[in-house]
């Protein structure tokens, strides 16, 4: 396979061909003090010379001084919006008579290129996708939005604090499929190495004209997501830690997290993967007509669990241990994989600064000990 | 294409109203062909701009033309359900979840045990082995209600009562002074029934801790975990495992359950909270 060089000047060029093909280029740009994803025109849009710092609870968007493009790691917005949008019309109930018409709102078709997946937004998307397409039941909506999507990777060299993606197998370095995946260069000429995963891929590279990568530039490109890997101090032992979870969940630890965790759903709103929705009625003014529209939802919402009588977790403790253990423990059982990718997002924005890889080592670490305290 | 989340308007042909606050309705399925289902599923029921919820299906399994589902209003949406009349549409989509295990129950004796609305989605399981009556062994039915006035289907349990191969007993938690059966909880009744434990199928559904008390009294008298049964209850939105509301530690009770075998359902209904 050929490896290709794309020249920062031509970045936009990039973004233009794919428009000109139909695709809603769906990337980073900064807003209201954070890099988030969203539809962008061209690369003046992306978040130029901008990196970030991250810890528990503590997120800036800073300057570089190398004038990256990529060089961020994940905000608070993911690629999840894309697809499982956060609220939207499932129908119209029209009152005929007496009989109930049901309309659904159908969903506009649209092709989507997404511009700079890493390796933890591609695996959440993956782990979505065997949720709301693989299971029994498909999600339509999900489906028909996630039908024409194009991935064009980016090989991560910026990882923050709060990442741990190494220990989950999912980065620095973006597994397949993509279509396209980029490794920025900015010493020397600003550049990126640029990688073809599918004939689509090929097809815009050939389309632009690329020159082959210099076998210098490949062996450069190689190193970031090496050097990357090296700069993440965060870990998740993942390796049998559902189980072990499984086994501690009276642990007192789900106590003590619960007397700082405020249940505000934060985490769960940043977090690429949870996919936890409510449908919600209301009625036109006339009485004539209704609609159901369903947004996320958050299992640390009290209504969440509830059933005539009261909800059956009405503690934070039993909340931030369904949340916990759902994503490192039963997700495993019911979709064959994690349900966390280490992008650290619920790290970096949950407002206390709770950090689900050293509450999980807590957890995880009494069976291996004499006894739980 | 289907929608899952699609639901289709039926008509209510027949109310009745059971108790001070529980009802039944029948609803036309021949419009669409007909409606097949196996006991111990559920439907979710919309009432217009008010909500939907899930509620199992009450009727016999072996007439799909009329779907019928016992109610006991409790909330706005059940009470909006409750207000519709003969004629009126609801939105119906389903069936969903697992059924009970009539079929592995053949040739073996049977104990039902319900509590309170459960009789509601055990009364497809009697009608189906009533059906093929001398496919199983004995055929026993425990039931307790609060009060009564609160007794679900009054005539039928008097007509199954009558039945020589049936035992039936019912109980209810607060007697009145007409009241000449058993009072006191259900789980009671259960050693007066002469049953070949060893190779007895028990069908369990109620509130909670009434299936926890009940299935322990069911192990004591020697029928085998792996072969009693309960239907669980959670929050539900979607009914299709998408929504995630009905989470049971790493079971989804839409469409893991609502119906278990305790073996499975024993080790989480033991965690508070879950
Ligand atoms: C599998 C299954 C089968 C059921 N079968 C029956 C039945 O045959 N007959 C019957 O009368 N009831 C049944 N229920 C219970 C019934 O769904 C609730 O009584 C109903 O949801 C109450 O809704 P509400 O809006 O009227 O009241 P509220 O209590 O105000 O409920 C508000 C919302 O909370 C949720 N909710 C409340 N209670 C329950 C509950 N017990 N279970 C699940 N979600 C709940 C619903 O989303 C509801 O819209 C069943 C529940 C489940 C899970
Ligand atoms: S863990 Fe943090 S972000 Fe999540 S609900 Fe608790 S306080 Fe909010
Ligand atoms: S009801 Fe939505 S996941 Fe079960």
């Amino acid at each position: 396979m050929d490896i290709w060089s794309l020249p920062r000047s031509r970045l936009g060029e990039l973004i233009a061909l794919l428009r000109a093909r139909g695709y809603d280029v769906v990337g980073p740009t900064p807003r209201d003090g954070a890099i988030v994803y969203d539809s962008i025109e061209s690369d003046a849009e992306l978040p130029v010379g901008l990196g970030d710092e991250q810890s528990p609870g503590q997120y800036r968007v800073v300057p570089r001084d190398d004038g990256a493009v990529f060089g961020f790691a994940a905000g608070p917005g993911s690629f999840k919006r894309a697809f499982h949008v956060p609220e939207e019309r499932l129908y119209r109930v029209q009152r005929e008579g007496k009989t109930l018409r049901f309309v659904p709102e159908p969903v506009a078709p649209r092709k989507v290129a997404l511009l700079g997946a890493r390796g933890c937004d591609l695996s959440a998307l993956r782990v979505l996708d065997r949720v709301l397409e693989g299971d029994r039941y498909r999600d339509e909506r999900y489906a028909a939005r996630r039908s024409e999507v194009l991935l064009i990777a980016v090989h991560c060299g910026s990882p923050s604090s709060t990442c741990f993606c190494s220990s989950m197998g999912t980065g620095p370095r973006a597994g397949g499929p993509w279509d396209l995946a980029l490794t920025e260069l900015t010493s020397g000429e600003h550049r990126f190495v640029v990688e073809t995963g599918s004939p689509i891929g090929l097809a815009l590279v050939r389309e632009l004209g690329l020159l082959t990568a210099s076998t210098l530039d490949k062996i450069h490109a190689a190193k970031v997501p090496v050097v990357a890997a090296q700069r993440i101090t965060r870990r998740l032992e993942a390796d049998g830690l559902g189980a072990r979870l499984a086994k501690n969940l009276d642990h007192p630890r789900f106590a003590q997290v619960a007397e700082r965790c405020l249940a505000c759903a934060n985490c769960t709103q940043v977090c690429p993967t949870c996919f936890c929705t409510t449908i919600e009625d209301f009625t036109d003014l006339d009485g004539a007509g209704a609609e159901r529209r369903r947004r996320w939802d958050s299992c640390f919402n009290p209504e969440f669990s509830y059933i005539h009588g009261g909800p059956v977790r009405p503690s934070t403790r039993a909340r931030y241990r369904q949340w916990m253990t759902h994503k490192l423990s039963s997700w495993h059982e019911q979709f064959g994989s994690s349900g966390c990718v280490g992008c650290g997002r619920c790290i970096t924005w949950c407002p206390v600064g709770i950090d689900i890889t050293e509450e999980a080592r807590a957890i995880a670490s009494a069976g291996t000990s004499e006894k739980a305290t | 294409m289907t929608d899952a989340l699609l639901l289709e308007s039926m008509e209510i042909t027949r109310v009745r109203h059971e108790t001070r606050d529980t009802f039944t309705f029948d609803l036309d399925a021949r419009p669409r062909g007909g409606f097949r289902f196996a006991p111990g599923q559920f439907n979710m029921l919309y009432a217009f701009g008010l909500g939907e919820v899930p509620i199992s299906i009450s009727g016999d399994p072996l007439k799909p033309a009329v779907l019928t589902h016992t109610i006991r209003a409790v909330g706005p949406t059940t009470r909006g359900l409750e207000a519709l009349k003969k004629g009126d549409g609801v939105g119906v989509r389903g069936p969903f979840g697992t059924p009970w295990p009539v079929d592995e129950a053949q040739g073996k004796d049977v104990i039902v045990v319900a509590g309170g609305i459960g009789l509601a989605p055990l009364r497809p399981a009697i009608y189906s082995m009533l059906s093929r009556r001398q496919a199983f062994g004995k055929l026993c039915i425990a039931y307790g209600a609060r009060t009564p006035a609160d007794i679900l289907y009054e005539k039928e349990i008097e007509r199954w009562r009558g039945r020589i191969d049936v035992d039936l007993e019912v109980t209810v938690d607060r007697g009145d002074p007409d009241w000449r059966g058993h009072t006191g909880v259900v789980t009671k009744l259960l050693r007066r029934f002469e049953l070949t434990p060893e190779s007895t199928v028990a069908l369990l559904c109620g509130p909670e801790v009434m299936m926890r008390f009940a299935s322990r009294e069911l192990e004591g008298l020697g029928v085998p975990s792996a072969r009693i049964y309960v239907s669980m209850e959670r929050n539900m939105k979607c009914g299709v495992g998408s929504c995630g509301h009905c989470q049971l530690g790493p079971s989804f009770v839409c469409k893991d359950g609502p119906v278990y075998p305790l073996t499975k359902a024993e080790p989480l209904m033991g965690i508070r909270e879950l």
